[in-house]
């Protein structure tokens, strides 16, 4: 409860000016600056991530291995996967964006736990020295997968090391997990009603039920594939007469609701980005609350999608297929909902909102392929090619890192307290749109073609496409890189935002930015809907939408 | 938002909450909340024994009966004691009777100690008849599955005594801070820890019967 | 199709079953819908951002925030539509899984790295396949180490290939020509080297080929000579005087269990009362079986399943489908086992 005194705006105290020492940063409880904090490590992981793709894509411009050896690319697209899924895609928008945001959307000083949130970062980092210490002095090769018995009883890599790198970070998403359910259940504002959230919260509350829920089920699997390598204590050993599609059943029941973690706080990135850059309240806001949360829910139900040609029972795959289904109702509705939001809006373009176009053109590529994955024999001939590959990198990548960007540059002047700049921000979000398309497009059809996913080597006939894939990397990779140089530029020669650059209605915009260390000098009462927008530059009562009509 | 819990009023509240009560009530939907994601980290084993117990009904009845029921039973006798004396510690620390409160969390660390003890004894007991798989014995039994329950045994009980001893660890450091300080946090610290020993303690209660009453 | 075709850039792979054709017709169907789903968003996204940009004179009046007649219809309507995708789908799959009876079987080991496949007759290669067209083929699969997955794209199947059970997979090719074959699970090291040929021959041009090789015996002799070599024929041979069921007949018919149950005779359960004996104990019998687990290699299983196999189902005509459970031996066509 400090209280931040009225000082002259250039003195003013703000979270990042109070104290400037290491410790400072290294003490802090601060959910703004471990947000910073997560911001930093997490650009680490994707680059470390990117360069293992970069070799990927090198390796596969040709059909023959000359780039790697055999067991070097295996281990390459093990580093990609295991440091892009939970050292970047699972805590991106969470614990930077969700992080900094969060408390400030609901009129909160804090998240419920701020120690908590430390403790999680500095898992997070000791997992993360962890997994690339062992991925890289050494590596592994079983993919991010670890599909048994390959990983317990045949590799011969650093599978241990990894898996225990890979457990201790579940923690910190556990950690991360358990604080934001906590703080949207009890530190909402006096005034803010569920049901005047901003989508991002309850896209955030969806996201941390799966985190909170899966994750476990994630480390007991690996801790049962660690034991079976480390003791000989077979769970999953044939030879015993186990199960090794028991291991799979556990693995994906964790793994695809992580699909939903990457994704819905995406979503709720692109609904807050739309709704203000159209000016209007979100259409239809109870369902696309509602659909985050059935999204959620059925995601639990879908695990065996991954498994049609793995040998389990065909009422299995039925219903599992159903299930596929069923998901994609709620999605379906996110994106004609996005579109209607758009209808008689005051649309300005500027680089979020083309991040957040970018993600719904993603998302849906990303969604259409996802249903013939869903169809059972369809699936039979597309899984474990490059159809997968292609499908979930849209999702998970194409879509999901749109939409980081989009709400990165959205919040950036909350943040910093400076703008970025426009010009090349919108030449980056043009970039990695059209980059992503070239990259991936080629994909679906050499998997339709019949391309294995983690083929070192490949039959002549695919070299066509993966030399356009490659070649459409090299323009995402550039995309990727951009924003590293004109947002760290913008810190020091970035226009002074103010403290609402976007005319925004969120609480967020409510206090100054930098926001001070403790958010609010008084916790403000809430008394409006959320997105009560009015065209830019309009004052007072011009809009014709008045919160009776919104009520409605 | 529940009653403001007696001997709540000297907590002293952290800035981020608005008032003790919602701190209280913060910290408690937090435990429940982790409860819920260690009741699927245990939910794997279950699904383990499950799945693992229709393949193999003979390898699991037949390894079953190779447990020892009557420390398993004494054992959950133990663990379901500690748990009522973990609850007279709430009630002990409502009503502000700090040597009661004390005199129950000494009752549960000591309960949880002896389950730990017993459970080391049959350890041992199992290890000298070889059903301690790689453990430098041959295995004694021969149907298929036996050793997969052995396996999953070993796993789920060593998970579970892990978590009991995090439990006792906790429970002392609470029992010394009250007995030495007598700090306010100490009501809310009673009330989380108590949450998790009764976690632990419903776990045992699902595991007890997948291991030891399969097929007797 | 020529060997040489296979090197160069293709925009289409040809589908060589009826199968594979029905997967690509769902498949572009299917996208069809979905893309007609997509054109009101690909329409108006675009439109709005353009009519309704900052500062145009587009009417904004009576903007609404929500419809719910609108909402729901297009959250029901779209499923409702793909349902039919999702039922045709299905069924599909639900035909690949049940081979034709009369199909030619084919026995398939995968291994770390390559693939091993065993015409009935005991013609054996590695990496490649021949079959005939127009004919049902069936692969009975198992790994020899981790898990593997057999995929053929010109027909639109693959199947995953378990370390501890058999899977099976079927096709009819109609095209001659060759095909790949491609390993699809990642199995280590030199998994994208896991690649053969499949060659689609005329029946008379495969029958020739068949005969050009010399096989040592048909895979279910060498099957009987295991059988021997193995011990397996001092119980359960005719002559044995070790109690133990015969195993004439035995092939494909339902077996009784000592616990009450009924498993139906078939490859996977012939491995595993081989490996497991103890896992199907046939009623009527003491299980005395040891078990062979560690001793016989998946190549040796595939001949002695296939030797079984060639004692023949229980002839219909003849045998009464009776269980003698005294545990008086029935006569040669006993169904009972536990081998």
């Amino acid at each position: 409860m400090t209280a931040t005194a009225t000082n002259p705006a250039s003195q003013r105290p703000t979270y990042l000016n109070h104290a400037y020492t290491l410790w400072s940063w290294l003490s802090t409880t601060d959910h703004k600056r471990i947000g910073m904090l997560y911001l930093g490590t997490l650009t680490l992981m994707f680059f470390i991530g990117g360069l293992a793709a970069t070799l990927i894509r090198l390796e596969l411009m040709t059909p023959v291995g000359d780039v790697l050896s055999a067991d070097g690319y295996n281990k390459v697209f093990t580093i990609h996967g295991v440091i892009m899924v939970w050292f970047f895609l699972v805590p991106s928008i969470p614990n930077t964006l969700g992080n900094f945001i969060l408390p400030l959307m609901i009129g909160a000083r804090d998240l419920a736990f701020p120690r908590l949130n430390l403790a999680s970062w500095y898992i997070f980092v000791a997992a993360s020295i962890m997994a690339l210490y062992f991925l890289l002095a050494g590596g592994v090769d079983t993919g991010w997968t670890f599909y048994t018995p390959y990983s317990s009883m045949f590799s011969n890599s650093n599978v241990t090391g990894v898996i225990a790198a890979v457990f201790i970070v579940g923690f910190s998403s556990i950690a991360t997990g358990v604080n934001f359910i906590v703080t949207i259940h009890k530190m909402r504002a006096p005034g803010m009603t569920w049901f005047r959230m901003p989508i991002l919260c309850w896209s955030l509350y969806a996201t941390s039920l799966v985190i909170v829920l899966a994750t476990p089920v994630l480390a007991i699997s690996l801790l049962l594939v660690a034991l079976e390598r480390v003791a000989g204590v077979g769970i999953f050993d044939p030879a015993l007469g186990g199960d090794p599609l028991l291991f799979q059943h556990l693995f994906w029941f964790y793994s695809h609701p992580a699909v939903y973690i990457m994704i819905l706080p995406g979503m709720g990135v692109t609904t807050e980005i739309i709704a203000c850059f159209a000016r209007r309240r979100i259409f239809g806001y109870r369902f696309i609350a509602f659909s985050s949360m059935a999204i959620a829910l059925i995601g639990f139900g879908v695990w065996g999608h991954h498994m049609f040609v793995a040998g389990q029972s065909a009422v299995a795959a039925i219903v599992f297929s159903l299930m596929s289904f069923l998901i994609a109702v709620p999605s379906a509705i996110k994106v004609y909902t996005w579109t209607a939001t758009l209808y008689k809006g005051d649309i300005r373009m500027a680089a979020p909102l083309v991040y957040a176009l970018s993600f719904i053109v993603l998302f849906v590529i990303g969604g259409i392929t996802g249903l013939i994955l869903a169809s059972l024999a369809l699936d039979v001939h597309v899984t474990d090619t490059y159809f997968v590959i292609s499908h979930f990198h849209f999702i998970m990548v194409g879509a999901s890192v749109s939409a980081y960007m989009g709400g990165l540059h959205f919040w950036w002047p909350k943040m910093t307290g400076r703008m970025y700049a426009e010009r090349p921000a919108l030449l980056a979000a043009l970039f990695i749109g059209i980059g992503f398309v070239l990259t991936f497009l080629p994909q679906f059809w050499a998997g339709y073609l019949g391309m294995p996913r983690r083929y070192h080597e490949y039959p002549d006939e695919f070299q066509v496409l993966n030399v356009m894939s490659s070649a459409g990397a090299g323009i995402l990779g550039l995309g990727y890189a951009m924003p590293l140089f004109y947002l760290t530029w913008s810190l020091r020669h970035g226009e002074p935002a103010g403290d609402n650059p976007w005319q925004a209605t969120g609480l967020e915009w409510s206090v100054p930015s930098p926001p001070p260390k403790h958010n609010f000098v008084e916790i403000p009462v809430v008394e409006h809907e959320a997105y009560s927008y009015r065209p830019f530059g309009a004052q007072g009562s011009e809009r014709v939408e008045s919160d009776e009509e919104i009520q409605r | 938002m529940t009653r403001p819990l007696p001997g709540a009023e000297g907590v002293a509240v952290q800035e981020q909450y608005e008032s003790a009560d919602q701190q209280m009530s913060a910290n408690r939907l937090g435990m429940w909340v982790f409860l819920a994601s260690e009741v699927m980290l245990f939910g794997g084993f279950f699904l383990g024994f499950l799945v693992y117990r229709v393949m193999h009904p003979q390898g699991f009845e037949e390894a079953a009966s190779h447990t020892d029921l009557l420390i398993g039973t004494v054992n959950t006798v133990v663990l379901l004691t500690s748990s009522l004396t973990v609850a007279l510690a709430v009630t002990a620390v409502r009503h502000g009777r700090r040597g009661m409160g004390i005199g129950c969390l000494a009752a549960t660390v000591g309960l949880g100690a002896a389950f730990l003890a017993l459970k080391g004894y049959e350890y041992w007991k199992e290890y000298g008849e070889g059903l301690m798989p790689h453990a430098g014995k041959p295995f004694p039994l021969h149907e298929e599955g036996t050793m997969l329950f052995f396996n999953l045994y070993f796993a789920a009980t060593g998970l579970h005594a892990a978590h009991l001893t995090l439990g006792i660890v906790m429970m002392s450091t609470i029992a010394v801070l009250w007995a030495v300080r007598g700090t306010a946090r100490v009501p809310e610290l009673v009330e989380s820890g108590a949450l998790y020993w009764h976690l632990i303690d419903v776990i045992w209660i699902w595991l007890y019967p997948l291991i030891y009453l399969a097929g007797r | 199709m020529t060997p040489d075709d296979t090197t160069s850039f293709r925009w289409w792979t040809d589908a060589v079953s009826s199968h594979a054709e029905r997967v690509d017709a769902l498949t572009f169907g299917f996208l069809g819908l979905l893309a007609l789903l997509v054109i009101p968003v690909a329409i108006l996204l675009p439109y709005f951002v353009v009519h309704y940009r900052e500062g145009s004179p587009a009417s904004r009046k009576r903007a609404p925030s929500n419809n719910r007649r609108l909402e729901w219809g297009w959250s029901i309507i779209p499923f409702l539509l793909s349902l039919y995708f999702f039922w045709h789908a299905a069924v599909l799959f639900l035909d690949q899984q049940r081979p034709p009876e009369d199909a030619m079987e084919i026995a398939v080991v995968g291994k770390q790295w390559m693939w091993k496949f065993q015409h009935p007759g005991g013609q054996g290669e590695i990496d490649s396949l021949h079959v005939p067209a127009g004919v049902p083929v069936r692969l009975r699969m198992i790994s020899q180490d981790v898990i593997h997955s057999l995929f053929l794209p010109a027909l639109r199947i693959k199947q995953d290939v378990l370390p501890d059970r058999y899977t099976d997979l079927w096709f009819q090719a109609e095209k001659t020509g060759r095909y790949h074959i491609l390993c699809a699970e990642f199995c280590g090291t030199a998994h994208s080297r896991m690649r053969g040929e499949l060659v689609v021959m005329e029946p008379e041009a495969y029958q020739a080929w068949l005969d050009a090789r010399e096989p040592d015996d048909t895979l279910a002799a060498r099957g009987e000579k295991l059988f021997r070599a193995y011990g397996c024929s001092g119980c359960h041979g005719e002559n044995s005087v070790v109690r133990a069921p015969s195993l004439a007949g035995l092939w494909g018919s339902p077996v009784p269990l000592a616990d009450g149950g009924t498993v139906t005779a078939d490859a996977t359960y012939v491995r595993d009362s081989i490996l497991f004996p103890q896992r199907h104990v046939a009623a009527g019998y003491r299980p005395i079986m040891p078990s062979f687990r560690g001793q016989i290699g998946e190549d040796d299983l595939v001949e002695l399943v296939a030797y079984i196999q060639s004692l023949g189902s229980r002839d219909r005509r003849a045998a009464p489908v009776r269980q003698d459970r005294d545990g008086e031996q029935t006569d040669e066509a006993g169904e009972t086992t536990s081998p």
